[in-house]
């Protein structure tokens, strides 16, 4: 598996800032229209985060006009040009499916306090 | 077709120039020694024969080091024939590694499936089963009737039926190389490759 580790290893990306989940995010996102090129910003809170190394990916849930989007990043996908942590949420699950059913109030995350 | 033996190492992802996953296997080939040219004049037909991973003497068989020593080679754990359709200047003793592929070519990848035990004829052959309701009883992934009654008053040969499934030698066609690596000695293809991990595959492009 090593060998496996070794080829994905100069595709990671360094660059992006931690997030956990429960936060707001920015996603910058490279989108390529024929042979046009512009960035969408996609902001949301991180619902989730799974897999490991190279295929690592995270959710971005957003309400859009009163539906709810949710859209999956692979982390280090080059297309990604930036990543800004908007607020930091104060969550005690790894996964926030909870908010897909929650309404109103229920649907808020607590700001997570840094020191 | 010439080509290279080599071992699956195991599966990953790249990006490619768009940003896209593509999913790759990653296969250590080479770099195999031409042990033995087959000619047509004096075999019949035209191949060479490759060899790959060296080992200790102490752990090849003895008919198999007086082969190598017979063609002044080092002792190698695998040897596998690979037939030239078209005649080619290769030589024993030539090394073959990596860099005989080149990026986006297609490739025919053979290995040995991953082994499924004994398979019923829903995993086996795609049978669909029978309903899990609707009055079916005792019945759910069975092959249903295998022939009729008094004529012919057998089952034809070929049915398809339950039985041993996998290990087989399978060649999967036109499989994309992705990324070469010589120094490291491995190539990225495209797809999965049959069988498990470490298991020997062979590497075979058209001349």
């Amino acid at each position: 598996m090593d060998i496996v580790h070794e080829i994905s290893k100069e595709q990671l990306r360094t660059d992006l800032p931690e997030f956990r989940v429960g936060d707001t995010i920015k996603v910058h996102y490279r989108i390529k229209e024929g042979s046009k090129e512009r960035v969408q910003v996609f902001q949301g809170i991180v619902i989730q985060r799974r897999g490991a190394q190279i295929s690592k990916t995270f959710t971005v849930r957003k309400i859009s006009n009163g539906v709810g989007v949710e859209r999956i990043f692979p982390l280090h996908s080059p297309n990604i040009q930036k990543i800004d942590v908007v607020r930091f949420g104060r969550v005690r699950r790894a996964k926030l499916f909870y908010l897909r059913k929650a309404k109103g109030k229920a649907a808020r995350v607590k700001e997570r306090k840094r020191y | 077709m010439i080509g290279l033996i080599g071992k699956k190492v195991g599966m990953t992802q790249v990006f490619d120039q768009n940003g896209k996953v593509i999913p790759v296997t990653v296969i250590q080939a080479g770099p195999c020694r031409v042990i033995h040219r087959k000619t047509k004049e004096k075999h019949g037909y035209d191949s060479v024969q490759l060899s790959f991973e060296e080992i200790d003497e102490k752990k090849a068989s003895k008919p198999s080091i007086g082969h190598f020593k017979k063609h002044n080679s080092p002792t190698y754990k695998y040897l596998r024939e690979f037939r030239l359709k078209v005649y080619k200047d290769i030589e024993e003793g030539e090394i073959f590694d990596v860099s005989m592929f080149t990026e986006n070519e297609m490739l025919k990848i053979t290995g040995t499936s991953k082994g499924k035990g004994f398979a019923g004829v829903i995993k086996r052959h795609g049978f669909h089963g029978f309903q899990t309701s609707h009055g079916v009883h005792e019945s759910f992934r069975g092959p249903g009737s295998i022939g009729q009654c008094a004529t012919p008053s057998r089952v034809v040969k070929g049915k398809k039926l339950p039985g041993h499934m996998g290990l087989d030698r399978v060649t999967e066609k036109n499989m994309k190389v992705v990324k070469i690596d010589v120094d490291k000695n491995i190539v990225l293809v495209k797809g999965a490759v049959p069988g498990h991990r470490n298991g020997l595959v062979l590497l075979r492009k058209e001349l």
